[in-house]
C-alpha cells in the first residue's frame, strides 16, 4: 500500500503543472533535433545550429532565458498547446493550415527544397511518369510531405519517417530511390556521402520559416518580431547566417 | 570488451527508465486488476458491466495504438481542458502530459484489464468455504478479503501475475516510439548514428533476458513463499 | 442513398475519399502481413514443435534457445535488429537477396514477424503434445505403432485440438503485434492512423477510427475460433447436467 501511494505521488509529481509566467523572464523553446545545421547535437550534446544561434540572440535581445526543448516533430504543435513549451523555433513553414491552430511570426528565413538521389540515375524529377513506382522517402507531416502526396502521391511510394536522420540512413541504405528534403539540411547530411547528388532543380516549397507561438502569446510574438527586426538590420542575423551557410537565406 | 563509442552510459541509464516505468505500471495495473477482477465477480450489473467493457477493449486494440491515443490525444484533450478553464475562469493552469506518464498510465491501464482476468479466476478458486466461515464469524467484508481472500487468492494469482509481467516487461519497448529516452530508444539511436545496429541492439536483447530470467527467478521464489502449507494434489 | 454518402464524405475534412482509401490500404497491409506471418510461423513452428519433444540434447537445446530469445525480448528490437541490420551487413548490396527482398520494407518485417510467431507457436505445439494422455500412447504403442506412425495417428490430431485456445491467443497478439510494423515505414493500418494524424492534427479521429477496426478484426477473429472449438473440441466439452 505504502509503495502504491508512493508510485503514485511520483507519477503526478511527473506531470505538475504550473501557474503561467507572463513577463517573459524565461522562454521554453521547442527544436526537433538532429535537423541540421539548423538544430543538431554537438559532439559534446548541447543543442546548437543557426536556430539555435538566432534564438540565443533574439533572447538575449529581448532579456529573456532561453531553454531549448527537443521534441519530435509529430507531437511539436500540440506540445505547444500542452504548454511543454513556450515557443517553436524548428524550421516550421508558415501555412495557412498551421497558421488555424498556432500564431507565427514574421518570416525569418526561406530555402528552397530538393530532391536527393543516387549519382547517375538520371531520375527526372519533374515528370510523373518517370517517378511512377519509386520510392521516395519524406519526413512525416513536413511540407514536403505534402508536396510529393499531393503531387505523386498516386503513382510513387511514399514512405514517411518520422525523423530526418532515420530519412537519410534509409537513403542511404538503398531502401529508397529518392527522398525530398530541406535543401540545407540535405545538403549537410546526405551530399557529404559521395555517392549521392541532388535531382533537378531546387523548388522554393512555402513561404517560409517562422516562430509558432500559442495564439493567446500575441505579446511574446510581438517581442520577438521586434528583436529579430533588430537582428536582421544590425547585421547579427548575418553574421550567425554566414557561420552556417555560404548562400543567402534571410527574409 | 565492447566499445559502446561513448554511448554505454546514457543507454545503461535507459535500462534503468525501462525498470522504472516497468515497475510503477505495474504497481497502476495491479491495482486496476484488483479493482476489476472485484468487479467482474460481484453481482452488481454495473460494475461488471464496465469492467467487461473495459477489458474487451483492451483486449481488441493493440497497445501501441492505445499509446498513441493516450499520448496524442490525451494531449489535446489536456489542451481544450486548460483552453476551456482559461476562457471560463482565466484560470492558466497547464497539465503536462510527458511521455513518462502517457507510458506509464498506458501500460498499467492495458495491463490493468489483463490483471483483472487473473485476479478474477484467483478469486474465484478460494474455496467457498472459506468465505462462508468468515461471515460465519461476522466478519465485516472488508476483514473477509484482507484476512482470507488476499492470501489465498495470491497463490492462484501469482502464475497469471508472472505471465503478464514478463509480457509487460517487453511492452515497455513501445513507450520508445513515442519519444521515451528508454533502452530500446537510446540504443536503436546510437545505432542509427555509427551505422552499427549489431553493435547496441544486441546488448539490449541480452538486457531483456537478464531481465526476463531475473524475474522468472524471482517469480519462483514467490511462488514458494506464498505456496506454504499447501498439499500439492 | 450512395449520394448522400458521398456528399458526408466530401464535406468532411478527415473523412474524405482519399483518407479512407489510405485506411483500406493499411488495413489490406495489415491482413496481408499477419496472414503470411502465421502461415509461414505455422509451418515452420509444426516441425519444431515435434523436435523440441525429442529426446536428444543436441537437437531440443538448440530449439530452445531460438525460442527462449524469441520469446524473451521484445518483438521491436527484433524488427529493429532486421531492418537496420540486414542493411549494413557487407557486401549485401546487390545481391540478388537484397534486391528483391530484403531492400522493401514489407520482407526484412514479414521475417521478423515470422520468427516470433513461429517461436510462440512452437512452445503451443510442444506443450500440446507433451500433454497427451499417458494412456493414449500407451495404447498407441500397445498396437506396435512406430514413433511416426504414433504422431501421425495419435499424438498429432489430438494435440491440435489441444492446441487451440492458446493458438487463438497466438493469431490475437499476432495482430495486436502488427501494429509494430508501422515503426518501420509500412503503412498499415496503424501507420495509415499516423500519417492522417500527422497531416490533419486530428489524433482522435484516425486513432479511434482504426482502434474500432483492429477491435472488430479481433472479435472476427475471436468469434471464428469459438465456432471452430465448438465443433473440433466438441468430445471434450463438460457434459451438461
Amino acid at each position: 500500500m505504502k509503495k502504491l501511494i508512493i508510485a503514485v505521488s511520483c507519477m503526478l509529481a511527473f506531470s505538475a503543472g504550473s501557474i503561467q509566467a507572463k513577463d517573459w523572464k524565461e522562454v521554453r523553446i521547442a527544436v526537433d533535433v538532429p535537423y541540421e545545421p539548423f538544430e543538431f547535437k554537438a559532439p559534446d550534446g548541447s543543442l546548437t545550429g543557426f536556430e539555435v544561434d538566432l534564438g540565443n540572440a533574439v533572447c538575449a535581445e529581448i532579456k529573456a532565458k532561453c531553454e531549448w526543448i527537443p521534441q519530435a516533430w509529430d507531437g511539436i504543435i500540440p506540445g505547444l498547446l500542452a504548454r511543454k513549451y513556450d515557443a517553436i523555433m524548428s524550421s516550421m513553414s508558415i501555412t495557412e493550415e498551421r497558421a488555424k491552430k498556432v500564431l507565427f511570426s514574421e518570416g525569418y528565413y526561406n530555402t528552397p527544397s530538393a530532391w536527393f538521389g543516387k549519382k547517375g540515375m538520371g531520375l527526372d524529377v519533374a515528370s510523373k511518369e518517370a517517378l511512377t513506382g519509386k520510392k521516395i522517402g519524406v519526413q512525416r507531416g513536413t511540407l514536403q510531405d505534402n508536396y510529393v502526396t499531393d503531387k505523386f502521391g498516386d503513382v510513387v511510394e511514399v514512405k514517411r519517417y518520422t525523423t530526418a536522420d532515420d530519412l537519410v540512413l534509409d537513403l542511404t541504405g538503398g531502401r529508397l530511390d529518392a527522398v525530398f528534403l530541406d535543401f540545407p539540411v540535405g545538403e549537410k547530411t546526405i551530399l557529404n556521402n559521395d555517392d549521392f547528388e541532388t535531382l533537378g532543380d531546387n523548388i522554393p516549397v512555402g513561404d517560409g520559416i517562422g516562430v509558432a507561438f500559442r495564439k493567446r502569446d500575441q505579446e511574446l510574438a510581438n517581442k520577438f518580431n521586434k528583436a529579430l527586426k533588430k537582428l536582421k538590420d544590425d547585421g547579427t542575423y548575418d553574421k550567425i547566417m554566414k557561420k552556417y551557410f555560404a548562400y543567402d537565406i534571410k527574409i | 570488451m565492447l566499445d559502446l563509442q561513448g554511448y554505454g552510459p546514457s543507454i545503461l541509464g535507459g535500462a534503468l527508465l525501462t525498470v522504472e516505468v516497468a515497475i510503477l505500471s505495474l504497481l497502476l495495473a495491479v491495482f486496476l486488476g484488483l479493482l476489476g477482477g472485484l468487479a467482474k465477480i460481484s453481482s452488481n450489473p454495473i460494475l461488471n458491466g464496465i469492467a467487461t467493457v473495459y477489458t474487451t477493449l483492451i483486449r481488441g486494440v493493440p497497445d501501441l495504438v492505445l499509446m498513441m491515443l493516450i499520448f496524442f490525444g490525451g494531449q489535446m484533450m489536456m489542451n481544450n481542458l486548460s483552453d476551456w478553464l482559461y476562457t471560463k475562469f482565466e484560470v492558466d493552469v497547464f497539465f503536462n502530459v510527458n511521455e513518462f506518464t502517457a507510458g506509464v498510465i498506458t501500460i498499467g491501464f492495458i495491463f490493468g484489464a489483463y490483471m483483472a482476468e487473473t485476479f478474477r479466476g484467483a478469486f474465484q478458486s478460494v474455496e467457498l468455504g472459506q468465505i462462508e466461515a468468515g461471515k460465519a464469524y461476522g466478519m465485516t467484508p472488508w476483514q473477509i478479503f484482507s484476512r482470507i481472500m488476499f492470501p489465498q487468492m495470491m497463490r492462484h494469482a501469482l502464475p497469471g501475475i508472472g505471465n503478464n509481467w514478463l509480457v509487460l516487461l517487453k511492452t515497455t519497448a513501445l513507450v520508445s516510439v513515442i519519444g521515451l529516452s528508454d533502452m530500446v530508444r537510446l540504443a536503436s539511436e546510437a545505432a542509427k548514428a555509427t551505422h552499427q545496429p549489431f553493435l547496441f541492439l544486441l546488448p539490449v536483447i541480452f538486457g531483456f533476458l537478464l531481465m526476463t530470467a531475473l524475474s522468472e527467478w524471482g517469480l519462483k521464489m514467490l511462488e514458494r513463499k506464498y505456496s506454504a502449507g499447501v498439499v500439492k494434489g | 442513398m450512395l449520394e448522400q454518402f458521398e456528399q458526408l464524405l466530401s464535406q468532411n475534412d478527415i473523412f474524405n475519399l482519399a483518407t479512407l482509401m489510405h485506411y483500406w490500404g493499411g488495413f489490406v497491409t495489415t491482413i496481408q502481413l499477419v496472414f503470411l506471418s502465421l502461415v509461414i510461423g505455422a509451418v515452420i513452428a509444426l516441425p519444431l514443435g515435434i523436435l523440441r519433444t525429442s529426446k536428444n540434447p543436441w537437437i531440443s537445446k538448440p530449439i530452445w534457445i531460438y525460442v527462449y530469445i524469441f520469446r524473451g525480448t521484445p518483438l521491436i528490437v527484433q524488427l529493429f535488429l532486421i531492418y537496420y541490420g540486414t542493411a549494413q551487413i557487407e557486401g549485401i548490396k546487390g545481391t540478388w537477396l537484397w534486391e528483391n527482398i530484403l531492400a522493401e520494407a514489407f520482407y526484412p518485417c514479414l521475417i521478423a514477424f515470422v520468427l516470433n510467431t513461429a517461436a510462440y507457436t512452437t512452445e503451443i505445439i510442444r506443450g500440446a503434445i507433451e500433454n497427451t494422455s499417458k494412456g493414449e500412447i500407451e495404447a498407441a504403442k500397445a498396437y506396435g505403432m512406430s514413433w511416426a506412425v504414433r504422431m501421425r495417428r495419435v499424438i498429432l490430431p489430438s494435440a491440435f485440438r489441444r492446441a487451440l485456445p492458446a493458438y487463438a491467443n497466438e493469431v490475437i497478439f499476432m495482430l495486436h503485434a502488427s501494429a509494430i510494423a508501422s515503426v518501420v515505414t509500412i503503412v498499415d493500418l496503424t501507420g495509415a492512423a499516423r500519417d492522417i494524424y500527422s497531416r490533419y492534427y486530428a489524433p482522435f479521429d484516425a486513432f479511434l477510427f482504426v482502434a474500432a477496426i483492429y477491435l472488430c478484426i479481433t472479435f472476427t477473429l475471436i468469434f471464428t475460433f469459438r465456432h471452430i472449438e465448438n465443433k473440433v473440441l466438441a468430445h471434450l466439452k463438460p457434459l451438461s447436467h
